[in-house]
């Protein structure tokens, strides 16, 4: 995926998402789930579920991967893949921490 | 039209009649044996891929969709080169000229054919049959219109209380029909079950609300525009607006017949399952082998394998009819029957019967060997006695055993666990997923699988109820040709080999406090935990430490983080706690006016004696919990591993029965324990009478009122796996209630494991020793209770109120805004 300078987007700072939680921010093509690890680094994912749709952003983070809050599939947040035994992929997006704020290229 | 009878290539040309499981299975098994040998063409007269006839019954029961049970998908038959005309119905086979003849007109030749056009219902010589709202239960078409008739109609009468009549009737009942089943003899399933299985399957439906017509002959089914009912030839009627009419299958071989084969009940096979045709084989539930025909697919798929090894031009492999079993697929119905039902001449029968528990066995014995089995209520023993039939086992030594089943046979030495090694691979291992041996083996070396979790993951076997966790590792074991051995007692998870036990007793012992000094003092292998393990260090912490220990909402599950449980679409629900199962009209108002302002899409009263508003969005739970505050309602924990409800009758008050003001004793339970986290849910009843109204006997903590005092009852459960209570002791005052029900919920909030019930807990532990603790240890049952208080203390905060009202945790509610 090529993303230049001009598809980014400021979202929110690093402080709006606390340790280990997740905000939702609304999109046509789909809510975006953003994720914030325990070492500070920010993923961005599809707020859906592979599985059955289930909004990722309710799940629990852990290392960088998140467990879906309706039947417990685990994704990485790195590819956005399913851990194994379980495949699917949620669909991924670029993201920049740049001073405290937090930077999303909706390029899809 | 006519095809040309030569093919293009110089493969031979096999054409399939019937594209059910008997059918495609053959094809499965040929394709396996010799891809390149046939062109394969395959007629079906119903317009849908192969599916899986057998779970119709949980697409009626709304377990399952049409597109979880299709076994080979369209792209099957393509990739393998098989041209499929579904929907139309072969109408003559030329067996002279070597042709078959569609509806469509559609001729084809072929070098072999083979049969497999399964079985229609039979049809009773009655009057209305032909009425619109008159099923069978055999394909998808009846399945559609009985779901069809569920949504608009209100009474079922299903006609046949056979293994389909009672699958009908239970997924009518699910799908929220009143049913009444009409059954020719006295007993249901009179085939499978003997006199007293059947009884207790009647008696137990009969409380799940199907009534019963025993001893019914149906003669007539009533109407003019649509059914009506039915009238029996004793006077007696049943009134319904949906007739489903299932009293048993005949062999379909109408086409055969007149293709001038032998014929008998069934199409007559030999051994290889070819017909009085050496080119024309036949198989499945149209077949008639030695004078058998059958009607379960254990068989059919040894039929098929055989059958698909002579088209293979194989000349060795012959069919012979074994022992069958089979298990009723209504959900908490456990009935298992297999080999003969009743004892003949020269055998014997053991029975044994536990009443309290509901369950029944039987075991037919002849010359010390097991020839038949019925079980009724706990059937985990069933494979284990079906694989003795099979294998004709001595077990003379133990006879006297037997009965009580494998584990206590073989702690007296008597044979070993289930060969799973002599297991055919198409025996079913897991009932509720539907995964034989064979797979489960195939995929163990397919993907270097070593251990039960793995196993269990992929193939989904003992992943639902877990009856068959003990064999699935029986298999793997077998598989890898090492010992597995089983859990001795649970790590917490996989990040971790410590135990349950091990965690709590360190975090008091060393005084860990928060989670990363236990991960670190206790060998986690990584930093976060996992979705598994960090709910529950969060409660052992939150237990030890009360008012110590920060609650982490990052370590709850999403509806105890949101104090509102989420509902599939991603809406939640909201329930206020209703004290006792009780509301003032000004509460009641206040519910109604939140229900109207943010327009909730169902109202519904809960099994907790509450009303549940459904379909909220997320970012209106907080004043959807303002305007309930506002009104004094708090928040009912109906999300959370917490006190649930106490259920209530009207008691002394109301009530000619009752003996004691149930109510409000209820009420003053419910304000003592409410707002408290615990391992699990945690559910109370309070009965005014020994007539049981709350049913109390199925909860955590029930109580049943006495002249003299009450009842205390611990460890029921209503759930997936139905446990009465056990009685802990009798007391005489309201205060003791109060005490002991604070002591029992502490002991079982420091001593289980996070995500066990009651009921499980108990089962381990005995409830000997929750009476030691509780009963007879009084200074210990002050400092539970002491202890008890002492959390309460922190934990009685309205977790509505402070998100509501004062804010908290507002970021979880509010969604983010581009910033630009």
């Amino acid at each position: 995926m090529i993303a230049t300078a001009t598809d980014w987007v400021r979202v929110c700072r690093l402080d709006d998402i606390v340790p280990l939680g997740a905000r939702v921010l609304p999109a046509t093509k789909g809510d975006i789930a953003l994720f914030r690890c325990r070492d500070d680094s920010v993923f961005a994912v599809l707020n859906r579920c592979p599985h059955k749709q289930g909004p990722l952003s309710e799940g629990i983070v852990h290392g960088h991967q998140i467990a879906c809050p309706l039947h417990s599939w685990v994704i990485d947040l790195e590819s956005g893949e399913a851990v194994a035994p379980d495949i699917g992929c949620t669909p991924k997006l670029p993201v920049r921490v740049i001073d405290g704020e937090i930077w999303l290229s909706p390029t899809r | 039209m006519m095809l040309p009878l030569e093919s293009a290539t110089s493969r031979e040309r096999l054409v399939v009649i019937g594209n059910g499981m008997a059918g495609m299975r053959t094809v499965e098994e040929l394709l396996k044996l010799d891809p390149a040998r046939y062109d394969v063409t395959v007629f079906g007269a119903e317009p849908h891929v192969n599916y899986d006839r057998i779970m119709l019954s949980s697409v009626l029961a709304g377990e399952k969709q049409v597109d979880d049970i299709v076994i080979n998908p369209r792209s099957w038959y393509d990739e393998n080169n098989i041209v499929l005309h579904a929907g139309d119905a072969v109408m003559a086979i030329d067996a002279v000229a070597r042709t078959v003849t569609a509806r469509s007109g559609l001729t084809v030749g072929y070098d072999r054919l083979l049969l497999a056009t399964g079985s229609k219902p039979i049809v009773p010589p009655i009057p209305g049959l032909n009425l619109p709202g008159v099923c069978a239960f055999r394909d998808i078409k009846d399945v559609d219109t009985m779901i069809d008739a569920s949504s608009r109609y209100r009474r079922a009468a299903v006609i046949g209380g056979g293994l389909l009549g009672l699958e009908a009737a239970w997924g009518l009942k699910r799908r929220g029909m009143e049913v009444a089943v009409i059954h020719l003899m006295p007993t249901l399933m009179e085939r499978q079950l003997d006199e007293t299985a059947g009884r207790l399957l009647q008696r137990d439906l009969t409380e799940r609300g199907i009534a019963f017509f025993t001893n019914g002959q149906t003669e007539e089914v009533t109407g003019t525009e649509r059914v009506t009912g039915v009238r029996l030839a004793d006077g007696r009627e049943a009134p319904a607006d949906l007739v489903v009419v299932a009293i048993g299958i005949r062999p379909e071989t109408d086409l055969a017949r007149a293709a001038g084969l032998e014929v008998n009940r069934g199409i007559v096979v030999n051994d290889n399952m070819s017909t009085s045709d050496p080119d024309i084989f036949a198989i499945g539930e149209c077949a008639e082998h030695r004078g058998q025909v059958v009607g379960l697919v254990a068989p059919i798929w040894d039929m098929a394998r055989v059958c698909a090894h002579h088209l293979a031009g194989g000349e060795t492999l012959s069919y012979a009819a074994q022992a069958t079993a089979t298990r009723l697929k209504i959900t908490g119905i456990d009935v298992y029957s297999a080999g003969q039902l009743a004892a003949g001449e020269d055998e014997d029968e053991v029975v044994l019967r536990d009443a309290r528990r509901g369950a029944y066995r039987k075991l037919v014995m002849r010359d010390g060997k097991v020839v038949g089995t019925v079980l009724y209520g706990d059937v985990n023993d069933g494979a284990w006695y079906f694989d003795l039939i099979r294998r004709q086992t001595d077990v003379s030594d133990f006879a006297d055993r037997m009965i009580l089943g494998q584990a206590v046979t073989q702690a007296a030495g008597g044979p070993a666990a289930l060969d799973v090694a002599a297991m055919p691979d198409d025996m079913q291992v897991c009932g509720c997923n539907g995964v034989c041996k064979g797979t489960i083996v195939e995929i163990i070396k397919a993907k270097g699988l070593t251990t039960y979790d793995a196993v269990k993951a992929h193939t989904k076997a003992s992943a639902s109820c877990g009856t068959c966790a003990p064999l699935v590792r029986q298999i793997l074991a077998d598989t890898l040709g090492i010992e597995v051995s089983g859990p001795a007692i649970p790590t917490v998870c996989k990040c971790t080999d410590r135990t349950h036990e091990e965690v709590r007793s360190a975090i008091v012992a060393q005084g860990l406090k928060t989670q990363d000094a236990v991960r670190a003092k206790m060998g986690w292998r990584n930093a976060d935990g996992c979705a598994s393990c960090r709910p529950a260090l969060n409660y052992y912490l939150l237990c030890a430490w009360p008012g110590e220990y920060q609650d982490d909402s990052r370590s709850r599950f999403v509806n105890e983080r949101m104090h509102a449980n989420i509902q599939k679409d991603g809406t939640y629900s909201v329930i206020p706690r209703l004290w006792g199962g009780t509301a003032t009209p000004g509460e009641l108002a206040a519910i109604a006016a939140v229900a109207t302002r943010y327009n909730v899409a169902e109202v519904k009263i809960t099994g907790g004696q509450r009303l549940g508003l459904y379909g909220i969005k997320k970012q209106d739970l907080p004043a959807v919990w303002s305007a309930l505050s506002d009104a004094g309602l708090v928040s009912g924990h109906a999300y959370g591993k917490s006190l649930r409800t106490v259920k209530t009758c009207v008691g002394l008050e109301w009530c000619r029965f009752g003996t004691q003001d149930s109510t409000t004793l209820g009420k003053m339970l419910e304000r003592l324990t409410w707002g408290n986290w615990t391992p699990h849910k945690f559910k109370m009843g309070v009965s005014g009478c020994p007539r049981n109204c709350a049913e109390a006997s199925i909860k955590d903590f029930g109580v049943i009122c006495v002249e003299s005092g009450f009842d205390l009852l611990v460890g029921g459960n209503g759930g997936i796996e139905l446990r009465g209570t056990d009685k802990l002791c009798h007391v005489a005052t309201e205060a003791e209630v109060l005490e002991y029900a604070a002591a029992f919920m502490q002991l079982y909030r420091e001593e289980a494991r996070y995500l066990d019930r009651t009921a499980p807990w108990i089962e381990r532990v005995g409830i000997e020793y929750v009476r030691k603790r509780i009963v007879e240890d009084e200074a210990g049952r002050q400092a539970l209770q002491q202890r008890f208080r002492v959390a309460q203390s922190y934990l009685q905060d309205d977790p509505w109120a402070e998100r509501g009202k004062r804010g908290v945790d507002a970021h979880e509610f509010t969604p983010l805004a581009v910033l630009g």
